[in-house]
């Protein structure tokens, strides 16, 4: 390296031991740096021009799969809705329509349906969707093997819980039968007022089972998945976008050529792209930054509306004081509610007194606990806690993320506000230890939430099932259980509601092992007059077949 | 320095074994299952979940069956994307963080070696003396240029870069519209996310820089090389510049191996699918093989990279022997 010239300056200049021609040192560094990105440039192809779509929107965090049996979330269900499309479907509104199945039937009884495939319906690579395809796509759902969390959506087929136990092996038991490829025969175990909601929910929808079998695990990446719904998986790249194309051989015609889904975690980020209007669309509620709701709210492209999903705080009814109903019933009657969503989820959150949303068809919820601070002081003086003195040291669990944060420090605020109770403390938790925390039942105070899987009040109140996998409340009543299963085997849909009106009465007027808190309201961002078919709807269920770019014709 | 080489590779290889080792049996240790997501999962599934992702029985067997995974260069399949294996996410991601780590690098390089050479010259020259650089050209050196420049560097390392980042957002991107806020594909959308990552280099670079010059400045043989009657130039770069730029190369290796494996706020801020954010984010989903993964890429960065800065202090310092 060294060479003799080099070696004369250095001696001439003072000093030794420098091997490289001095004056070079510094342009082979960055040289050397330079050379070092050009070839990062030139070896590593991800360098791929962002892909032109007609609808770019923000969905929320990148999905943790596409596949329709295993997923569980919300945002990755709206992606596979979009690809895949099962018996029936849901337009704008959320209403239940005909998709895959023009037709059905079902026994008087409501345990039986009979459902009749279009004619003609095809897979995105022209093969015909048939009968079998959803028979066998429902057993690969209920397989064992596949450990789908959502199986149990088909544990209301007779024996479905049985083969997706594993207690038989023989599927054609189960309440599923393809007559022929255009049929398809559907058995319950009970009537279930809500099946046609489940057959429209990703985990009924069928796959093209060849595919799958063909390339395993790796079915679900672009260029091999094969899909049945309005779109089809054009590009897919980790954390950066996924590219959805109109599937030429959907049933109908497609408005919308082009989608682009940019999965992005974080809602500043989020709503940085839709103010620099490089997305169209952010329909994913925790993208928006909740600090920003209260100045938004008030513009035309900010739209908010209540949907199926609760916010509430469960007791663990197997630890004192809340062993006494006394007790939880003066928590619950002392929680000024009103204070909570105005002050900190601020974007119109209706006040909850039931577990149940309202909204649910048919429903009339119970009145519930009614913010009632005298009420409550008077049954806490009668447990033995007067003005709150005497009252143990408790700890209020809740999740590190979103504003969980600060509705904990508003609840300990408000309960020592009304209720004079100082002895509250306060517990955060990551997400997933907060999981775990909830699931051992290891925590005194807890808040939680819940998104009704189906639009009936079932979802919400079988949660609270003795022993329930979802309970988490050490709570049980005999009574109760024996309503569920009465409500299950009641196929006049007047007397179920009946039921399970009588049922939530229990829950949060009689036991109260839980505080409904407040609605969740679904918030998304878009200007109405750049994307149609975007309503309101109950399920904040947005099927993307269904928009369209006003004024431009599909 | 063939033989040192083989040495160091050697060395590296129990020190990638034990750091994800521990990494692994740590994320397993920790409470929280890496499938729940806010509904309970039914027991049958869980055994499958388990037994898909090779993670039953003792943690003891998993470690031993996932150390032998690792031995064979299969990282397992993620615990979060399900049907995604770790080997497919970091190639995915690893080379994102890389382009946009090399860009940062480069003016982390660029700002930081100037700039501290600047404020070393005008602290030399407190007056408003021109400075003659090159031979007929000659800069203007404010006077408290020194102060101005390490007042800059400072405030480069003290903010943290989820306050930078935003604040340069705001101004550059929302208000005046000058480059995308969010996104990856584009070149225009690499020079926000690479001008903020490398703010906080580019100032210790500069401080160490400055540091050193000065040093080097006040001895012997630069006042030697003046007297000889050397232009100011020739005696910066020719002699100054090649002693004080050693501290630098010292910091370079270890800052590459950081810069280049992306950075969480800069990753989640501007949307780039690096390999950064799963740095945190695996940590928290509870993913122990996409923890292991993406820890044993960035040790063997930190030992490659530690590794090529001796090897230039060798080239280029003859005092440093390579025993």
């Amino acid at each position: 390296m060294s060479s003799a010239g080099s070696e004369q300056a250095d001696r001439a200049a003072g000093v030794s031991g420098l091997r490289f021609p001095p004056t070079l040192v510094l342009p082979a560094f960055i040289a050397g740096a330079l050379l070092l990105l050009v070839v990062f440039f030139y070896f590593f192809g991800s360098w791929t021009l962002s892909e032109k779509a007609d609808l770019t929107l923000c969905n929320g965090d990148e999905p943790q799969s596409l596949d329709p049996a295993v997923i569980t979330g919300q945002l990755e269900g709206r992606i596979c809705l979009a690809l895949f499309e099962g018996l029936t479907t849901r337009n704008a509104k959320g209403d239940i329509i005909p998709g895959m199945a023009e037709s059905w039937t079902h026994t008087p009884d409501g345990l039986t349906y009979t459902f009749h495939l279009r004619p003609g319906i095809k897979w995105s690579n022209g093969d015909p969707v048939t009968a079998y395809d959803f028979l066998n796509s429902w057993e690969r759902v209920l397989n064992p093997t596949t450990a789908s969390e959502y199986a149990y959506q088909l544990y209301y087929l007779v024996n479905g819980e049985a083969y997706g136990t594993g207690k038989i092996t023989d599927f054609s038991q189960v309440g599923v039968k393809a007559p022929d490829d255009h049929t398809l025969v559907v058995t319950l175990a009970h009537p279930t007022a809500y099946f046609l909601e489940l057959t429209s929910f990703q985990t009924l929808c069928p796959v093209h089972l060849p595919t799958v079998k063909k390339y395993g695990d790796d079915w679900t990446k672009p260029g091999r998945m094969v899909s049945n719904g309005p779109y089809m998986l054009k590009a897919w790249r980790l954390n950066d976008y996924i590219l959805l194309e109109a599937n030429p051989y959907y049933w109908r015609p497609v408005p919308v050529h082009r989608i682009k889904v940019l999965p992005t975690n974080n809602a500043t980020a989020c709503f940085n792209l839709f103010y620099s209007k490089k997305t169209d669309l952010i329909l994913d509620t925790r993208s928006i930054p909740s600090a920003l709701v209260q100045d938004i709210k008030n513009q035309p492209y900010f739209h908010a509306n209540p949907f199926g999903a609760t916010s509430f705080i469960r007791f663990n009814v197997k630890r004192k004081p809340f062993d006494d109903i006394r007790v939880r019933k003066a928590l619950a009657l002392a929680l000024d509610k009103q204070d909570i969503v105005e002050k900190i989820t601020r974007a119109g959150e209706p006040v909850a007194n039931t577990l149940v949303p309202p909204g649910s068809a048919g429903y009339t919820p119970p009145q519930g606990l009614v913010y009632n601070p005298a009420e409550a002081r008077r049954l806490l003086a009668e447990a033995g806690y007067p003005n709150g003195q005497g009252f143990p040291d408790v700890e209020l669990l809740y999740p590190k993320r979103g504003t969980s944060e600060q509705v904990a420090t508003e609840i300990q605020a408000l309960w020592q506000r009304d209720l004079g109770i100082n002895t509250i403390h306060l517990r955060g938790q990551e997400w997933k230890v907060f999981l775990n925390t909830q699931d051992l039942i290891d925590f005194d105070l807890s808040i939680s939430g819940w998104i009704g899987d189906y639009n009936d009040p079932q979802t919400f109140l079988d949660m609270f099932v003795t022993d329930g996998g979802n309970n988490q409340t050490g709570w049980g009543d005999p009574q109760y259980d024996q309503m569920l299963q009465t409500s299950e085997n009641t196929a006049d849909p007047v007397k179920r509601m009946q039921i399970l009106h009588d049922m939530e009465k229990i829950l949060v007027e009689d036991q109260v092992p839980i505080i409904p808190v407040y609605f969740w309201v679904g918030m998304s961002l878009y200007y109405p007059d750049k994307l149609g078919g975007f309503e309101p709807n109950f399920v904040d269920d947005h099927r993307w077949g269904e928009f369209y770019i006003p004024g431009k014709k599909p | 320095m063939t033989a040192l080489i083989i040495r160091r590779l050697l060395q590296a290889i129990p020190v990638l074994f034990i750091v994800v080792s521990l990494t692994f049996l740590l994320v397993r240790a920790a409470p929280g299952n890496p499938f729940s997501n806010g509904k309970s999962i039914r027991p049958e599934i869980m055994v499958q979940l388990n037994q898909q992702h090779d993670l039953e029985g003792t943690i003891w067997d998993q470690y031993l069956r996932y150390m032998g995974k690792v031995v064979r260069g299969n990282l397992n399949i993620s615990t979060q994307y399900l049907n995604r294996s770790v080997n497919e996410i970091i190639a995915q991601s690893l080379p994102v963080s890389m382009v946009l780590g090399s860009v940062a690098y480069f003016l982390a390089l660029l700002f930081g070696i100037t700039l501290g050479g600047w404020a070393a010259i005008s602290h030399e020259r407190p007056n408003d003396q021109r400075i003659k650089l090159f031979a007929n050209f000659s800069w203007p050196i404010p006077a408290p240029g020194d102060r101005f420049i390490m007042l800059f560097a400072l405030l480069g390392i003290s903010i943290p870069i989820f306050v930078l980042a935003p604040l340069a957002v705001i101004l550059l991107a929302l208000n005046l519209n000058l480059l995308p806020a969010y996104g990856w594909g584009s070149p225009d959308q690499i020079i926000l996310p690479a001008l903020c990552l490398s703010v906080p280099f580019a100032a210790t670079i500069a401080r160490l820089t400055r540091g050193s010059l000065l040093e080097v400045l006040k001895l012997d043989f630069i006042r030697t090389a003046r007297a000889k009657g050397l232009s100011e130039d020739a005696v910066l770069f020719r002699h100054a510049l090649k002693v004080a730029i050693l501290p630098i190369i010292g910091y370079s290796g270890p800052a590459a191996a950081g810069i280049l494996t992306g950075s969480i706020v800069i990753e989640t801020l501007f949307g780039i699918p690096g390999i950064g954010q799963f740095f945190v984010n695996s940590a928290s989903n509870r993913d122990p093989f996409m923890t292991s993964g993406v820890v044993l890429v960035f040790s063997s960065f930190l030992i490659l990279f530690n590794l090529l800065a001796d090897i230039l202090y060798f080239v280029v310092d003859r005092r440093v022997k390579l025993e």
